[in-house]
Order: C-alpha cells, then sequence, then structure tokens
C-alpha cells in the first residue's frame, strides 16, 4: 500500500517532467521555423521588384540620315549611331526642353542599353529603316527604382518627377516581368543584368563537382573500406580524409590556385578549375558518408555472394553496392549542396571577376550564383538591393530543387526491395 | 607462435591427445581431406592440428561446445576464412586429391564446388527467381533463358520450396517465412551443383517445423551431394548425419559413426559432452 502511494506521487513528478520536456521541444521547433519564416518573407518580399522592370515608349526615326546606315545586315549595323536616335527621340517627348542641363536628366530616364535594343530589333526588321516606329525600351533603374517604391527611392530630381507624372498620362510608362533577370549575364547596369550567367556556371561547376567526387569518393570509399589492407598506411589515409573535412573552405581555394592554375595550368574563373577545387572540398563528406553506408550492408549478404563463388568486385557492384546507394547518394547530396552554396574557395581562383558573357562550356570564364550574389551585394547601384534578394531567392530554388531530385533518386534505389 | 600457445598446445595435447576413432577412410571413399590444419586469428590459435576424411555422399555432422572451432573449421573447407584478414591458415586441406590452398587454386572456383549455407538465412534482396538464378548466372551455367528456367525450378524442388512459391517466384526472398528463407538459401546453393555443401548451424534460427523439413531435405541431398554440417543440437546431428566429429577447445576429438558416438562414445571428453556434462 505505502509504495503503490509513493510511486503515484513519483508518477505526478515523471508525468510532468515528460510534459516539460516536450515543451522545451515544440518551442525550440516552433521558434527556428518563426526564424526560418522571417527570413524567407524578408528575402521574398525585397526581391519582389527586382521580378518587374519599368519600360518606356519612345516614338524612334529609323531615317538613314540619323543612323548614318544605307542598308542594313550583320556588317553595316554596328555603325549605327542608335545612341543618337535614342537621344533625339527622347528629347522628342518633351520638345520645349532645350537647355542643355535638362536634357541630359531627359535622356537619364532611359536605360543606357536602349541602343543596342533598337539596334537589335532595327537588325530583326530591316524593313524599318527609313521609317518611325514606336518602340518600348527599358526604363533606367532610378526610375524603375522610384516606380517600385511610390517616389521613396531612386535619385528622381522634381523637374523628372513631373515628366514622369506627363508620361504615365499619356500611357508611355509600363512595368512588365523582367525576363532579362534570367536571359542575360552579369552588366553594371542593373536593368540590363541577369543570372543566367551564373546559373549555367553554376551547374557547369557542379556537373564537373559531382563527377569528379562521385566517382573518385565512391571509389576510395569501396577499396578503403573493402579491399584495402587494415595496416599503419591506410590508417594514416583515414585519418588525413577525416581531417581534410575540417579544413577552412579558403585553404582548399589556395590549394588550387597553387597546383591547379599555377602549376598544371588550368584556365583561371573557369568552371573546370572551380569544380576541381569543389571537388576536393566534397570529397571528404561523400567518402565518409559512403563508407558508413557500406558497412551498414549486412556482412551476410556478401559472405552468401562469395560463398556461391562471386569475385569480390561481383559481391561489391552487385550487393553491397546498390543497398549502400541511398546512404552514398545523402552523402553526395550534402556534399553538392554545401558545394553549390561554397564563396570562398572560388574567391581564391578568379570565379569572383565580372563576367559579363553566359559561359558555354567548363573552359569559358564563369561566375557562379552565390558569387554573383556578392557581387550584387557589393554593388552601389539602389537596384542591386532587389537583385541581390532576387539572386538569394533563385539559388534557394535551385538548392530545394537538387534536393528533390535527389530524394527521388533514393526513393527509387530503396525501394528495389 | 608465442610461448604462451605453445604452453595451451601442450595442456591441450595432454587433455585430448590423438583424435580417437575413425577420421580416416578408404581412398576411393574421401571426397575432402584435412591434414594438420592449424588456423589462427592473428595470434590467437584456434585450430589445433587437426586432421579428417569426408566421405563421398556422406553427411558429417561437427558438434561440440560453443567455441570449439567447428565453425571455424568448416569456413576452411572453402576458404571462406580468406575474408577475414587476420586469419591464417597452415596444414593441408584436399579435394578430390588437390589442395585447395595451392598456388593455382582460384577461391572464386573452389567456393562454386564447395557451397554453403550459412547459420541466418541470408537470401539477397531480390526475387526468389533471381536468388537462385544469380549462381548459374555469375558462372555462366545457363545457356539461355530456359535453361535458366529449368535450373530455377529444378533447385527449388530439390531444396523443397517450388511448391510453396511457385506462383510468385517474382517476388521478393526476404519477403519469405525464416524456415522458407533458408531453403531459398539451400536452393540457391545447389543451383551451382556444387560437389560439397557445407552448412553452418542451418536449423539455429528456426522454429522446429522448419528445422524438421530442413532436415529431410538434408538427407534427400545426400544422394548428390557431400554434406558437412555444423550443428548445436546433439539430436539433429543423430537424426541427419552419417559420421560425427566432436571437437574441444579447437581440437579434433572423436570421429566415428554417428551409432557409435552417440551410443558408446570412446573417448571420457565426448562422453562428457553427449551426456549433458558440460557444453
Amino acid at each position: 500500500m505505502n509504495n503503490t502511494e509513493q510511486i503515484k506521487r513519483s508518477l505526478k513528478k515523471r508525468y510532468a517532467k515528460e510534459r516539460r520536456f516536450r515543451l522545451y521541444g515544440l518551442t525550440a521547433i516552433v521558434v527556428s521555423f518563426l526564424f526560418l519564416f522571417t527570413l524567407l518573407a524578408d528575402i521574398t518580399l525585397k526581391a519582389i521588384p527586382a521580378f518587374t522592370q519599368a519600360w518606356v515608349q519612345l516614338d524612334v526615326s529609323f531615317e538613314s540620315d540619323t543612323l548614318g546606315l544605307d542598308n542594313v545586315n550583320e556588317q553595316t549595323i554596328n555603325e549605327g549611331k542608335f545612341r543618337k536616335a535614342v537621344k533625339s527621340s527622347t528629347y522628342n517627348l518633351f520638345p520645349d526642353v532645350s537647355k542643355r542641363k535638362q536634357k541630359k536628366e531627359l535622356s537619364a530616364l532611359v536605360s543606357g542599353g536602349a541602343q543596342y535594343q533598337i539596334r537589335d530589333q532595327l537588325l530583326d526588321n530591316p524593313e524599318w529603316l527609313g521609317t518611325t516606329q514606336t518602340v518600348w525600351v527599358k526604363a533606367d533603374d532610378q526610375l524603375d527604382v522610384w516606380l517600385e517604391s511610390d517616389g521613396e527611392l531612386g535619385k528622381i530630381s522634381e523637374q523628372q518627377e513631373q515628366w514622369i507624372a506627363a508620361l504615365q498620362e499619356q500611357d508611355r510608362i509600363k512595368r512588365s516581368f523582367n525576363t532579362t533577370l534570367f536571359t542575360a549575364g552579369d552588366s553594371r547596369e542593373p536593368e540590363q543584368a541577369g543570372i543566367l550567367g551564373a546559373l549555367v556556371g553554376s551547374l557547369l561547376t557542379l556537373a564537373v563537382t559531382l563527377v569528379l567526387s562521385i566517382t573518385v569518393g565512391v571509389a576510395t570509399a569501396i577499396y578503403l573500406e573493402i579491399f584495402a589492407p587494415q595496416n599503419r598506411f591506410t590508417d594514416f589515409i583515414e585519418i588525413n580524409i577525416n581531417n581534410l573535412a575540417a579544413v577552412p573552405s579558403i585553404i582548399f581555394g589556395l590549394l588550387g590556385l597553387a597546383i591547379f592554375i599555377s602549376l598544371f595550368g588550368v584556365p583561371r574563373s573557369t568552371p573546370l578549375v572551380g569544380g576541381l577545387v569543389l571537388s576536393l572540398m566534397t570529397l571528404p563528406t561523400i567518402i565518409v558518408s559512403s563508407r558508413a553506408a557500406l558497412k551498414s550492408v549486412p556482412p551476410s549478404l556478401m559472405e552468401a555472394a562469395l560463398g556461391l563463388g562471386a569475385s569480390k568486385m561481383q559481391a561489391v557492384f552487385q550487393h553491397a553496392l546498390p543497398l549502400a546507394m541511398p546512404g552514398i547518394l545523402t552523402g553526395a547530396i550534402i556534399g553538392m549542396a554545401q558545394a553549390l552554396g561554397e564563396t570562398a574557395p572560388l574567391l581564391m581562383i578568379g570565379m569572383v571577376a565580372f563576367i559579363v558573357d553566359v559561359p558555354s562550356g567548363v573552359l569559358d570564364a564563369a561566375t557562379v550564383l552565390p558569387v554573383q550574389i556578392y557581387l550584387w551585394a557589393d554593388s552601389p547601384e539602389r537596384a542591386f538591393t532587389a537583385m541581390t534578394a532576387a539572386g538569394i531567392l533563385i539559388l534557394l530554388v535551385f538548392l530545394v530543387a537538387m534536393n528533390s531530385l535527389a530524394i527521388v533518386l533514393r526513393k527509387r534505389f530503396e525501394r528495389r526491395w | 607462435m608465442s610461448n604462451n600457445t605453445d604452453q595451451q598446445n601442450t595442456d591441450l595435447d595432454q587433455l585430448v591427445g590423438e583424435t580417437t576413432g575413425t577420421p580416416f577412410l578408404p581412398d576411393e571413399k574421401v571426397k575432402m581431406s584435412a591434414r594438420n590444419v592449424d588456423v589462427f586469428y592473428a595470434d590467437k590459435q584456434a585450430i589445433f592440428d587437426n586432421s579428417l576424411d569426408i566421405g563421398k555422399n556422406e553427411v558429417l555432422a561437427m558438434i561440440g561446445p560453443s567455441g570449439c572451432g567447428k565453425s571455424t573449421f568448416l569456413r576452411t573447407l572453402n576458404r571462406m576464412n580468406d575474408t577475414i584478414p587476420i586469419c591464417r591458415i597452415t596444414g593441408e586441406i584436399k579435394l578430390d586429391d588437390e589442395n585447395i590452398y595451392g598456388k593455382d587454386i582460384d577461391p572464386v572456383l573452389l567456393r562454386a564446388r564447395v557451397g554453403m549455407v550459412f547459420q541466418k538465412p541470408n537470401p539477397f534482396p531480390k526475387s526468389i527467381y533471381d536468388n537462385v538464378a544469380y549462381g548459374p548466372r555469375l558462372h555462366g551455367l545457363a545457356r539461355n533463358k530456359a535453361d535458366l528456367d529449368e535450373i530455377v525450378v529444378t533447385s527449388l524442388k530439390r531444396a523443397g520450396l517450388f511448391d510453396e512459391v511457385k506462383d510468385r517466384l517474382d517476388a521478393s526472398g526476404t519477403g519469405l517465412s525464416g524456415g522458407q528463407q533458408q531453403r531459398l538459401c539451400i536452393a540457391r546453393t545447389i543451383a551451382v551443383s556444387p560437389e560439397v555443401i557445407l552448412m553452418d548451424e542451418p536449423a539455429s534460427a528456426l522454429d522446429p517445423i522448419a528445422t524438421a523439413i530442413i532436415e529431410e531435405l538434408i538427407d534427400e541431398l545426400r544422394q548428390n551431394f557431400t554434406i558437412a554440417i555444423v550443428t548445436h543440437s546433439m539430436q539433429q546431428a543423430a537424426r541427419v548425419s552419417q559420421r560425427t566429429a566432436y571437437f574441444h577447445l579447437g581440437k579434433l576429438v572423436e570421429v566415428g559413426e554417428t551409432n557409435q558416438i552417440f551410443t558408446n562414445p570412446a573417448h571420457q571428453l565426448t562422453e562428457n559432452y553427449i551426456t549433458g556434462r558440460f557444453g
């Protein structure tokens, strides 16, 4: 009787303890989700302006005289005076503006890239030569920012404000989805800048990393786990691999600079050298997780295969490896996610350069998403703030897509019995 | 060898002495023979100078207390111990007059000739069909699909499993019951048509009914194969084997006709064990 009372009393305490513990856990989860949500909401809100672009409607005169062009083809087009054409059609919006300073302010409303845009349009429509066409050209980033912030931000003078109001009245200003963000490389002008160069650079770099680190990593793991004799030398290698995982990533950049670029002459700033450096960085992760995955395969299966007369190699590739695949893939995902977000080692091998062209191969100069974000964050133009946030969003989307793909792959491997 | 092991050796020699009974058979009956086999795990000796013949189409049972080296000895017969890096073997083991530890012997080929069934059923996580077909595919034993089908069906029939699984050959082998899994493993082993089958306590993880089925199966398999079986159960040894070998602390104590071993053991240690005084 006494005992029961004793237990009853302690039970109450024990249950209270459990409830408290659950509460702690729940609080921790809620708080971390709150942080995550705040972060994502903040980035998304900041990124929204980057996805729209303001346009100004101009009546551009494509007269032969003004352009200095007699006919339109690939060779002659570059001799055309399109800058002048854009300027004069901008002045034509407000014919009464005559002062030099005011003219300058007026033409500042239109993007510096407008001349190239109308050049390309003329090249596509040669019959426009000698006519006047109504075309939409990109507005300057200051105007864009000013519109997006409802006049709060952006360097717009009072005079310019009046012009903008007048243009809006005539429906000569519109906003539309910013496709340039996804179709162009980097630029000093925010309205011309896009993320495609960095995106392709990231893809190429990751492809190099994936191929190198998975083949070398998995082969190393199989050798060390299954074939290698247990001696001091393999112990030494194992310790070194584990230590490699703890080396600060910038050191890998220095190593890449010294070995790959200086010694082997791999061209700098390229996805190839970036991939090589990132492979070195992800190798330890992949090796360690692949070894763990191989170790967790029941030895009885290997024995069964060996007992039937399979060679060690057959036993590994036909039985151990398929079963270890989900674990190996998990390691590879973690490694790739690390590589995707890595900036520091790439700074050392020249991938921080300002590169306008979208790379077309692993030997072209390129930059990658996180470095692009870093570059934009460092740019003085106000419009790059939104671009930076948009870049982060795109990087996150990329990361989530990659991880989902990997999870799907893993599920497929797991489903085989 | 360390002094310690030498000391151990001498003690054991005094306790056991030479192997009693009939470890050797007339030449024409011998399938496998072991002579003066020692096995070491690093510095620790597990098997001491054992010699034994295994006859054609006989079931040889190996019994003894835990850790007496019977499983280790069994695994030397198809060089499964090779997979343990610290394991070292001296002496001579012959299969049909060929030293299986000879330089020109490929362990892969040897294991196709001397198959093995393990203590815990270990089917591959593949279909029943693929489990049985694995060995024949590995060694290219079937010329075409029909051939392979034939091998799979015959093997499953001989393992007494076919009737239970004939409608679901493409179901997972790991989804079968424990006893069925073990028979699947036996079918997998005999699909390669080995000459000798080694069984390491094949029924220890099974219930009495599944055990009875396996025991019947072993008796039938004797028509075509030579079988060496390690078992913890003396009743099982008595039921399935023609000859029995008793191991004690890594030393082969006594070998003889199963009837004689269980009714009239010659060595004191054997008698102690089978009468249940230890072990």
